[in-house]
């Protein structure tokens, strides 16, 4: 008893408050740079309505291309462009399978993802390269990380206000018809095919910009970078949601439910850096981030069934059953 | 002007399923003909109106608008010749867009949709005034989420979408099957108010026998994916559902046994 009780104060007194304060900034930045990832991510899972899986390799592509061209003397500003349109050209390929062959989203999103796992190695030779900001210039750096939240901030500010505009046009506005009303967007003339081409390559063009900064942020790009990025980008739409709509009901504007997103990731970032510095092993975090997933997903369905189930029509019906038995006795 | 040169369509040839859904129907329309389709479930009266609109390609024959072929089209290549109301209110708008963004949608129909506002001020204020013709109240929910409306407003709403660029041919599919009986009377009097105004040359499908004699200046009848009967002009005008009912049994040699389209009388 007394040994646990010793093993408990311990544990907790080798937990530094300031450690946890002073990895923050670090996570806000991350959490910016993931947030641009999860940005595109909503334009898939929410507007077209369409879980799009290539967003693991096209992360992974972002970085790969950026490390390869930044160490080959191309300037840094070159090589995020580059990798944009790689992340542009992978989700292409994803649309390609799905339209065109008529291969189901899911399946065509892991079809590309598994094919990007070669690419990827392929642009890079090798599964890790370094890129220090002491021997090449970086648009940000974690060596800098109040520079990295501000630079990464001025990226999601653009983006933002180029998809409030851009769905705001004709082409856009068909876009979102088609993830939400197919038959009635194709009844309309859209040609849902090519709508959801357009989203899904500007999706992983988003997806490509964030591993790119990532790359350049952590200071190497590895093939394995974005394991997992789907899971964290829904967390972060998804939390983001949530959190906006205890804010603001119903009433976000795009404006709003697109910086929520970016909001989601920050959030989702503290978490994850209040979960290390719990000390809970690393080899953890992804089961924590599915798990936080499936939570955050769950309990909408959840309040939905508790409003709306037959367990509740059996209670009911026994109170009253008793009552009504009281009444026939009477 | 619509013309139907004999459409065939089976559904799941060789498997068990199989079903002959269109067995060679031929049509043809005036320009300003309103032409009303009855006939029991599975007549093929939907099945038609999805050929026509390019929803599957036919297995033969040809439709042709204005003298154009245009059975090679898919579907969202045929949507500028057509405007289309559904029987599911659901179908026809998008529920988590505004009004004006679902009309800005429809205005476009047949266009190339580029990068200029999905939705203009002068639009908007041009819907209002379609809208208050409606007199539903609508016109002040401009921004209001299509989603949140009713199942009758909603049917307005998608009218309006399918006649607010004036198609060669307007495609009214039961629309008016879901909504309660003071809902749908005014759907349908609004419908036939548009269609008299712009004179839309139509097609509408109903069960309702009343509805198909009282409305447009033709019926056709269907059964098994034929057009069993087709009248139009004065003996149109002055038909009962009691005549409809008589001649489905001299035509078909059985009782008309469908009790949505008795009932409904």
């Amino acid at each position: 008893m007394v040994k646990c009780m010793n093993a408990i104060v311990s544990y907790f007194s080798s937990l530094n408050p300031m450690s946890l304060l002073a990895q923050l900034p670090g996570n806000i930045a991350q959490g910016i740079i993931w947030g641009i990832m999860a940005l595109g991510l909503f334009i898939t899972y929410k507007l077209l309505d369409f879980a799009d899986l290539s967003v693991d390799g096209s992360f992974a592509t972002g970085g790969a291309v950026t490390a390869v061209l930044v160490i080959a003397g191309v300037p840094v500003w070159i090589a995020v462009a580059v990798s944009l349109i790689a992340g542009i050209i992978a989700g292409l390929v994803t649309g390609f399978l799905h339209t065109v062959l008529g291969i189901p989203g899911i399946l065509a999103g892991i079809l590309t993802q598994i094919a990007l796992y070669s690419v990827n190695l392929n642009i890079m030779g090798k599964s890790n390269i370094p890129i220090s900001y002491r021997n090449y210039q970086l648009v940000l750096s974690a060596s800098d990380i109040t520079a990295a939240i501000f630079i990464g901030l001025v990226f999601a500010v653009v983006i933002i206000a180029l998809m409030y505009w851009y769905f705001g046009t004709e082409q856009g506005s068909s876009i979102r018809a088609t993830g939400s009303n197919p038959a009635m967007s194709r009844a309309q003339g859209i040609n849902i095919n090519v709508t959801k081409v357009i989203a899904l390559s500007i999706s992983n063009g988003l997806v490509a910009l964030s591993g790119s900064l990532f790359s350049q942020y952590q200071g190497f790009a590895d093939i394995n970078m974005g394991r997992g990025a789907i899971v964290i980008g829904l967390a972060a739409v998804i939390i983001g949601a949530v959190i906006g709509e205890a804010f603001f009901k119903k009433g976000m504007n795009f404006v709003v439910r697109l910086s929520f997103v970016v909001v989601g990731a920050i959030l989702y970032y503290i978490a994850m850096g209040l979960v290390l510095w719990l000390k809970m092993p690393t080899d953890d975090t992804k089961l924590f981030t599915a798990v936080v997933v499936a939570i955050f997903l769950a309990v909408p369905y959840l309040q939905e069934r508790s409003r709306n189930s037959f367990k509740k029509v059996a209670k009911q019906n026994l109170k009253k059953l008793l009552t009504w038995e009281d009444s026939t006795d009477a | 002007m619509l013309e139907l040169i004999d459409i065939h369509k089976t559904f799941n040839r060789g498997t068990v399923n199989e079903k002959v859904a269109l067995d060679g129907v031929s049509l043809k329309l005036m320009d300003g003909d309103f032409c009303t389709v009855i006939g029991g479930n599975g007549a093929g009266k939907s099945t038609l109106l999805n050929a026509i609109a390019g929803v599957w390609p036919v297995d033969e024959g040809a439709v042709l608008i204005d003298g154009k072929d245009i059975s090679a089209l898919p579907e969202h290549q045929r949507a500028p010749y057509l405007g289309r109301v559904f029987q599911d209110p659901k179908m026809g708008t998008v529920s988590d867009m505004g009004i004006d963004e679902n009309l800005a949608i429809a205005a476009r129909r047949g266009q190339r949709r580029g990068l200029s506002w999905g939705v203009t001020k002068a639009e908007r204020e041009a819907y209002v005034g379609m809208l208050r013709e409606f007199d539903l109240g609508l016109e002040e929910r401009m921004t209001t989420k299509v989603g949140l409306l009713s199942g009758g407003q909603r049917q307005a709403i998608t009218l309006l979408m399918a006649t607010i660029k004036k198609p060669q041919l307007l495609l009214l599919d039961e629309h008016t099957a879901a909504l309660d009986p003071k809902t749908a009377a005014k759907v349908l009097e609004l419908s036939d108010k548009i269609i008299t105004e712009h004179r839309l040359t139509a097609l509408m499908v109903t069960h309702n026998m009343k509805d198909a004699i009282t409305h447009g200046n033709r019926l056709i009848m269907m059964s098994d994916g034929k057009i069993i009967l087709d009248i139009a002009g004065e003996e149109k005008r002055s038909l009962t559902v009691k005549d409809l009912l008589r001649k489905f049994e001299e035509v078909s040699g059985s009782q008309l046994e469908n009790d949505r389209m008795l009932l409904s009388e």
